[in-house]
């Protein structure tokens, strides 16, 4: 520490390849994940394209079935397992956790490097298979088809997903133990950001759920290449068994998802609304029920997959349960914007983009958690726009307004403000345009997964064809401005927004111990009335 | 207590000192553990569904496991828990030699456990027992008094799932073994880190890098093994022993 000189930061601290391939920097290696993570939301939102040109007409005239199923396939492996489960955890988490306890880093730097060669690893399986010929199972690997019948390459993808499992599991044991063992003196727990007890809860789901989905891997894997039965009926096995498997991770995947965006719009809502956040403890408390409903309620993806129709009761009233803690935090936020001093920045903008389409998106979720309304949409379009409502809606738009807001203390810099609030501003159009349409073609009966529909379902994918262009623009105009900001957007002071958290007390850049002096904390978090107002926000820097 | 010198041992830059580095890396462990129990959780849901669903089946196919062979390695394993128990003790108390004789010890018991388990896979090929074309259930298992011919089952109004023909016996034993080899493999796995691990505690234990208040390493990796012990612990019974009457 004593050796640092002025103006040295982590960015600049040292040069060349090897001093970020070999950092144990937790912001440094946040870094490397936001390339690989923008890389593998480049290539996931090419095979959505794809997806979105071929249903533009009626006829499968553009790719063959198969080529199609390994398309929508690869979209959903790589935007689940890729992009959103690590992107803001990996990116966002990563930066901002030993920062927002005060401490120098995280608990294990060495893993922590360690869990970003297991995602590339992981990624670098997915991306081969994608060069041998793909797969056709859809992001889900349902058996017997995938264990017993398709020739593609189950067991590369199998593995690469297994991988980033590991690169997931070793994120959330450094993210637990860091929160429980290095807070700064002072930083009680209920004096944590929001941002930090969302990471916490996500955590602790990807410590439980993850384990879990890597030995459904393995089994699937062991019976596709030796033969051992576990799913196959034709071998005595149970495919229903592997379904209850697979939502057991990946319905809880979808908190591991949106938790961490909550706590995004916690830390945003606050700051832009200039108060602090409304029913604190009840936000904190609402993660950690989510984090424990969301274990309870995976059999709501298996109401038609012939489990009794007493689970499928009980699985219902559950999933109505996981609505309270959600509806909480949304009560709780509308209720800190409520006589609040709202300015409308960037980050801002993809809080409101995030609220409305989350709760579209909630809602939606309530009426197919009823067992009639699900067996009537099941495997329609009204799935598939009610989670991209949820995932994308929720998860990338948090993560989006987090990047923004963040920004000047990762880099340094200012991102252009008209810029970000109208790329924010074509993401909700676009988005909207893309999914609403989806949800009246899916009600009407359009089933998802297929390359050709009938007729008069057109009007409505032309539609959102058309929004997701618009949607593929939104996304590219903040790749441009933020490459930009890197090397010509104005310098950014300390704390550009007059935010509160310890993250916003030390230099932009940081340096690479965090803070000149280990920080001691004497009040609780978003003590907002103690701040002086920015004037006019982001535009006055 | 380790503490006083805990407060002059040396420790990673981002901790604050000794005892937080202690805390993190204890409770790093047991994090890891419970994903572990996670994981191994999803072998022991599928045995217990199926056991449930063929009963009869499991029961005839225990019958094929050795119970002697698996009984002295559950006695290996045990022992090989103690012996790493007093090489903590050890580490604790900063013996050097008696640490490094314990490890030892423990890779031995360990290789031990590997190489019995490896006899036992062996058997199985020999006896055709493995899942595959190849698969065939002897018709009379020896022990099993309780078999009973199908036809005079249903005859009698017992469940087919009690008495299946022989045929649906062989199919559902075959899931009996797909899940001994895979809950026995996974076991095997973990045995194979941990003993890896053990060896870079003994290079460790050799170069003095334990000593009072610095055996955090040795204390997490002892942690690893006794869980590695306790998930066979379950496995023995419910693989050998449940179903097997005489």
């Amino acid at each position: 520490m004593s050796e640092r000189r002025p103006g040295t930061n982590y960015l600049n601290v040292s040069y060349g390849i090897r001093s970020w391939l070999f950092t144990v920097d937790h912001k440094r290696i946040a870094l490397l994940y936001l390339g690989s993570v923008t890389l593998m939301f480049l290539l996931g939102t090419v095979f959505a394209g794809l997806v979105r040109l071929e249903l533009l007409t009626p006829a499968g005239d553009l790719f063959s079935a198969d080529s199609y199923n390994k398309i929508f396939t690869m979209h959903g492996i790589v935007m689940v397992f890729f992009f959103l489960i690590p992107g803001i955890p990996a990116v966002l988490g990563n930066f901002l956790i030993p920062m927002m306890v005060g401490a120098r880093d995280l608990a294990f730097p060495r893993l922590n490097l360690l869990s970003w060669y297991l995602y590339t690893i992981g990624a670098l399986f997915t991306l081969f298979n994608i060069v041998i010929g793909g797969v056709d199972t859809g992001w889900t690997f349902y058996t017997p088809y995938s264990s017993a019948w398709t020739t593609t390459n189950i067991v590369p993808v199998a593995l690469g997903i297994f991988i980033t499992g590991f690169s997931s599991i070793l994120t959330g044991l450094n993210f637990i133990v860091t929160i429980h063992t290095m807070r700064a003196p002072g930083l009680t727990w209920f004096r944590l950001p929001l941002f930090v007890w969302a990471h916490y809860a996500m955590s602790i789901v990807v410590i439980l759920g993850t384990p879990v989905i890597a030995i459904t891997i393995v089994l699937l894997a062991l019976e596709r290449v030796f033969k051992l039965g576990f799913f196959d009926p034709a071998l005595g096995g149970d495919p229903v068994l592997f379904q209850h498997f697979f939502w057991f991770y990946s319905h809880p995947a979808v908190y591991i998802m949106i938790l961490p965006a909550m706590g995004v719009i916690s830390e945003i809502i606050a700051c832009f609304s200039r108060k602090r956040v409304f029913g604190y403890s009840f936000v904190a408390a609402s993660s950690l029920a989510i984090a424990l409903l969301g274990f309870l309620v995976w059999g709501h993806h298996m109401f038609v997959s012939g489990q009794s129709v007493f689970a499928g009761l009980v699985f219902s009233v559950l999933s109505f349960m996981v609505a309270i803690p959600s509806a909480v935090k949304v009560f709780n936020w509308t209720a800190t914007l409520y006589k609040g001093s709202i300015s409308f920045d960037t980050p801002m903008l993809y809080v409101f983009g995030f609220l409305g389409l989350f709760t579209i998106g909630g809602l939606t979720g309530l009426m197919l958690a009823c067992l009639g309304i699900d067996v009537h949409v099941h495997d329609t379009y009204f799935i598939v726009a009610h989670f991209h409502y949820i995932m994308v809606g929720g998860t990338v738009m948090a993560y989006l307004g987090g990047l923004h807001f963040w920004w000047p203390k990762i880099t340094g810099r200012m991102y252009p403000e008209w810029w970000g609030r109208l790329s924010a501003l074509i993401v909700f159009v676009g988005f909207n345009l893309t999914f609403l349409p989806q949800f009246i073609v899916g009600y009407l009966g359009m089933p998802r997964r297929y390359h050709a529909y009938p007729d008069e379902f057109q009007v409505f994918n032309v539609m959102s064809s058309a929004g997701a262009s618009i949607l593929g623009v939104g996304y590219l105009i903040p790749l441009f401005y933020f490459a930009w900001s890197m090397r010509y957007g104005k310098k950014a002071p300390d704390n550009p927004f007059q935010a509160t958290g310890l993250e916003w007390t030390t230099p932009s850049p940081p340096p690479t111990e965090n803070f000149p002096v280990t920080p001691v904390v004497t009040e609780e978090a978003y003590a907002y009335e103690k701040m002086p107002i920015p004037a006019g926000g982001a535009r006055a820097v | 207590m380790p503490s006083d010198a805990a407060a002059h041992a040396v420790h990673a830059h981002h901790f604050e000192d000794a005892a937080q580095q202690r805390h993190a890396v204890t409770l790093g462990m047991w994090t890891f553990l419970v994903t572990e129990i996670l994981f191994f959780g999803g072998l022991f849901l599928a045995y217990s569904i199926y056991r449930w669903s063929f009963p009869a089946a499991f029961a005839a196919a225990s019958h094929h496991l050795d119970i002697v062979l698996g009984t002295v390695n559950t006695a290996v394993l045990i022992c090989s828990s103690l012996t790493m128990a007093m090489a903590v003790h050890s580490a604790q108390m900063g013996g050097r030699k008696s640490l490094i004789a314990y490890l030892v010890l423990t890779i031995i018991l360990g290789t031990a456990f590997l190489g019995i388990k490896a006899v036992e896979y062996a058997h199985k090929f020999e006896e055709h027992l493995v899942p595959g074309a190849t698969f065939r259930l002897p018709p009379e298992p020896k022990g099993a008094g309780h078999v009973v011919d199908h036809d005079q089952a249903v005859a009698a109004g017992v469940p087919s799932m009690e008495y299946p023909e022989p045929e649906e016996l062989a199919r559902h034993a075959q899931i009996y073994f797909s899940l001994y080899f895979a809950m026995t493999g996974m076991h095997a796995l973990h045995m194979v880190i941990g003993l890896g691990l053990l060896g870079w505690l003994v290079l460790g234990a050799r170069r003095g890098r334990f000593a009072p208040g610095l055996d955090a390493p040795v204390e997490i990796v002892g942690l690893y093994w006794h869980f590695v012990d306790i998930v066979w612990i379950f496995l023995f019974p419910l693989l050998y022993l449940i179903g097997r009457h005489k």
